[in-house]
């Protein structure tokens, strides 16, 4: 995929979130960090003035909810989750980059319950890569790749100081099969 | 990511980035204590020992909190610590806990160097939550932390630790840490107990509150023990109060931004007087709900590093996956 | 009974100045001759039929080493040590003679306890023991002990081991009462106020570990008392165990105006730093503390000059389990019979460019002349008892307390590398360590080898 398909491929994107969120009324946005939450930000900008007052805003770091930790190989940095609205009975639209295992999206559920109990969760990632290891769907999916387990799928954003937005899928051989 | 210890003994190893990644990490952990469920499944599954061999309400329950909210089992042993009593030797004691599978071992001790004893016999990780006059790192990191809220700057920052400096684990951690971070730490007090030798550990040291008074940017107070007076070390708590202790008209002199710490539990009237122990300069309270922040950081950091130690790839760093 | 010919070994003998390779014949259990190879050796002797003959070429042989301050334990801590590991200890480093510190449970204060120590040295059969009577009872410092008593059992010297006389007063009785039977009190010098329950040298890794210090002049303090003391009595001081630059020059500036004191250094307190108690090891944990760099300067400073007499391995055997707890609360003191000698020539013959004999002469005829034991002991000139040590001074050796005869492990010199290896042992011309090994009961003859 080039930087110039980015632009296309958000905007449909962005088209079905609105034609979603425009029937919402009391509802929040809420990105994974980091780049889920930048997309996030994105989409907030784009979809928050036809709401009237706009949607609620919030960003988690899943660093604490993972389910690797006792592998103990590392601690991954924690980032800080930023909710400060009251989760309780909103409709929350859940942002991501990438789709993969669903792990993370696990985490970030778990999390947003610590919160509050919300009314109902909408997933929208970019892009969905398939492999998934949890049963995990998205609502909203930009573009959905066909990949093996050993591809690497990157979301170039240039707030995380990328040279340009993009997808970059990058295939690798299985080595030593 | 900078961090791959298995344990945490002190501050005077640690790298100024390790210092700065544990400090950031806790920044990271505030946030949780404001939520409705005050908890993150973190360290699930995990066991945390609370190994106290010298009496410490308000270091333990931290611990014990902290490691509640990280979601980890946490028990607590009170042991005694004596070199007469013939009963369990600190390894025998802290190696029957292990077998009990523990993953951190959080230690208080009277003497130095218990904790890492303690780190060269067990499997598990260690944590020092206070050994002798040594160290006592995650109060002087929450100390730091306290100050970095305030003062985001530290180098060049003017720190005085006032009280009984030579007998204090805490000071030695803020010293090392404080240091690292570029501050500029002066140990103040009576000669007795803030002696000149002091100096060699990089400290600006002076025996006279009123001459380090308006220059200096924080005050950390440190608790007066009656024992050192009753042995001697200083004539009487009265003339202990009279030059060292913080009172309001001292606060007139003193910087307007000026901060006053202390590490508790207060001798009211002796190191501050309740009008600055209370005031607008006091960040006391800050600090204890900041070492809640820091001692998840530190069972956090130092639980990912368990047997085996070592780094993870940072999840989401290049925008891939799950 | 046969002689015994150790032949072509270096013979140093720092009593007569002898510095020569050559054969040294033994019978009956002393010196017969020294035969230098420039005279030819010892060939008469070598011809006769049932000569006993010990291949020592390239060996150091010497006179057989006098610790005159060792921890034996026994009676009362035999955990820790007896009599029985202490002496197989001894002659495992090559040393043949030990004075036996009376800090035992109940202490060396009778001639009874003295009896007993002698008894148990002449039933383990391998070192002479000698013991050192206390000079108060009980080491309590408040009344004599039976000196003349002490003396009549054999008592070589008098000390309250670890425990400083707090009273001057008592210091110059004893002086005093020891004159009488031509006996040095060897005093452990400490200020216990200013030691301030010091675990450590009073410097910047105590500072730093917040672990108590102890001052040195809370040595040097009683050093100058004591010499002050020895002074207006004229008895016969010896130090114990200097640690302390000051002390050294006390030491000196005594000698200097004629006051009858000597002094002793043992190899860990002129080889190791007080940096050595960086990571809270109880094997470094001893009394007085190690000391700094400046310190070990002038105490080497002070075994050039002459100031320091003696070397002493200060053995002070502890279980594991009583070093395997706090740094704090474990107790003073490391083994070092089995050391000291290697250590002795490590650092002062192949680090400070100190002669063999110069060395030698600290660990064999001055403690014996202190003791008054110079008649028979203390050199290989003939007629003198065949107590002789053999030395390799050539082969690396790795410190393995693993491999220690003593029951203690707590060396401070574990794994270092060291040169000087016990190869033989002879006590009273009895072969004892034969190859480095300490013989059994019925092993005895080097014939057996």
């Amino acid at each position: 995929m080039t930087p110039d398909d980015f632009g296309p491929l958000y905007q449909r994107w962005l088209a079905g979130i609105r034609k979603t969120t425009d029937t919402l009324e009391d509802w929040a946005l809420v990105g994974i960090k980091r780049r889920g939450a930048v997309l996030a930000r994105r989409l907030l900008e784009d979809l928050g003035g036809s709401a009237g007052t706009g949607p609620a805003y919030g960003e988690l770091d899943i660093s604490l909810y993972r389910d690797d930790y006792h592998l103990q190989t590392g601690a991954p940095a924690v980032l800080g989750t930023e909710i400060s609205f009251e989760v309780e009975d909103k409709s929350i639209v859940l942002v991501d980059d990438v789709l993969y295992t669903g792990r993370t999206i696990r985490a970030a559920l778990d999390l947003i319950l610590d919160f509050g109990r919300p009314r109902r969760i909408w997933l929208a990632v970019l892009v969905d890569r398939g492999n998934r290891e949890l049963p995990i769907e998205s609502n909203f999916t930009g573009e959905f790749f066909e990949t093996e387990r050993n591809d690497r799928v990157q979301v170039r954003l240039e707030e995380m100081g990328d040279d340009y937005d993009g997808v970059d899928l990058t295939s690798f051989v299985e080595a030593g099969a | 990511m900078n961090w791959n210890r298995k344990h945490l003994l002190g501050l005077e190893d640690l790298s100024r980035e390790e210092i700065i990644e544990l400090l950031d990490t806790a920044e990271g952990f505030r946030e949780v204590s404001t939520r409705s469920v005050k908890k993150v499944p973190a360290l699930r599954g995990r066991v945390v020992v609370n190994l106290f061999f010298e009496p410490s309400t308000r270091t333990r329950t931290s611990f014990e909190l902290a490691g509640a909210r990280l979601s980890a089992d946490v028990l607590n042993f009170s042991g005694s610590s004596s070199s007469t009593s013939k009963g369990e030797t600190l390894n025998d004691t802290a190696l029957n806990i292990e077998a009990m599978g523990v993953d951190i071992v959080v230690v208080r001790h009277s003497c130095s160097g218990a904790a890492y004893q303690l780190s060269q016999v067990l499997g598990c990780s260690v944590i020092n939550a206070g050994d002798g006059a040594h160290e006592h790192p995650t109060q002087a990191l929450l100390d730091i932390f306290t100050i970095r809220q305030h003062k985001p700057e530290l180098a060049g920052l003017k720190v005085a630790i006032v009280g009984d400096v030579s007998h204090s684990r805490v000071a030695r951690s803020n010293i090392w840490g404080l240091q690292k971070l570029g501050a500029e730490v002066y140990a103040v007090g009576p000669s007795t107990l803030v002696p000149n030798g002091l100096s060699r550990l990089g400290v600006k040291v002076s025996h006279d509150l009123d001459e380090v008074l308006e220059e200096v940017d924080v005050f950390n107070m440190l608790r007066i023990q009656k024992e050192r007076q009753e042995r001697g070390l200083f004539p009487t708590i009265r003339e202990y109060a009279k030059l060292y202790g913080l009172n309001g008209e001292r606060m007139k002199r003193v910087k307007e931004d000026a901060l006053v710490l202390h590490p508790g539990p207060i001798n009211r009237g002796v190191e501050l007087t309740p009008e600055v122990a209370d005031g607008p300069r006091s960040v006391i309270l800050d600090q204890v709900s900041n070492g809640l922040a820091v001692r998840m950081a530190a069972l956090y950091l130092v639980g990912a590093c368990g047997p085996q130690g070592g780094q993870v790839e940072p999840q989401r760093a290049a925008g891939e996956e799950s | 009974m046969s002689k015994i010919i150790l032949q072509g070994g270096r013979l140093i003998d720092p009593e007569t100045g002898l510095d020569e390779t050559g054969d040294l014949v033994i019978e009956d259990g002393r010196v017969l001759a020294l035969a230098t190879a420039a005279e030819g050796g010892a060939a008469e002797f070598l011809a006769e039929e049932d000569a006993e003959i010990l291949d020592v070429t390239g060996l150091l042989v010497t006179p057989g080493l006098i610790d005159m301050h060792a921890h034996l334990r026994e009676p009362g801590d035999e955990e820790e040590e007896t009599i029985w590991s202490g002496s197989r200890a001894a002659v495992a480093g090559g040393v043949t003679t030990v004075a036996a510190f009376p800090n035992t449970e109940p202490a060396v204060d009778n001639e009874a306890s003295a009896e007993f120590v002698v008894l148990q040295g002449r039933r383990a059969g391998y070192a002479n023991i000698f013991p050192v009577g206390t000079v108060t009872l009980r080491r309590e410092g408040e009344e004599l002990s039976e000196m003349a008593g002490l003396t009549k059992a054999g008592a070589v010297a008098f000390s309250d081991a670890d425990r400083c006389l707090r009273s001057a007063e008592m210091m110059r009785r004893g002086l005093l009462y020891a004159k009488m039977f031509d006996r040095p009190v060897v005093a452990f010098c400490e200020d216990s106020d200013l030691r301030r329950g010091g675990v450590m040298n009073y410097c910047k890794v105590a500072l730093r570990h917040g672990l108590p210090g102890i001052p040195a002049v809370s040595e040097s303090i009683i050093v100058a008392r004591d010499i002050g003391i020895a002074d207006i009595t004229q008895g016969r001081l010896h130090i114990g165990q200097l640690s302390a630059a000051g002390s050294v020059a006390l030491v000196r500036q005594g000698k200097e105006s004629g006051v009858k004191v000597t002094a002793e250094v043992t190899p860990h307190h002129f080889t190791l730093t007080d940096e050595c108690c960086e990571y809270f090891d109880p094997n470094y944990k001893v009394l007085p503390p190690l000391r700094s760099q400046t310190d070990v300067d002038a105490l080497l400073e002070g075994l050039r000059d002459g100031t320091i007499d003696v070397i002493v391995s200060a053995h002070a055997p502890h279980t594991a389990e009583e070093k395997a707890v706090e740094f704090v609360y474990a107790p003073f003191g490391v083994v070092g019979l089995e050391t000291l000698f290697c250590a002795s020539y490590t650092t002062l013959v192949d680090k400070h460019g100190f002669g063999v004999a110069e060395v030698l002469a600290k660990l064999t005829i001055n403690p014996a002349r202190l003791l008054g034991l110079a008649d028979d002991r203390g050199g290989i000139s003939p007629g003198k008892i065949a107590d002789v040590a053999v030395f390799d001074v050539e082969t690396d050796r790795i410190i393995d307390p693993e491999t220690f005869e003593s029951k203690g492990r707590n060396t401070c010199f574990g794994g270092l590398t060291m040169r000087g290896n016990t190869v033989h042992t002879f006590v009273g011309g009895r072969q004892v360590v034969s190859e480095g090994r300490v013989l059994g009961p019925g092993q005895e003859s080097v014939a057996e080898r």
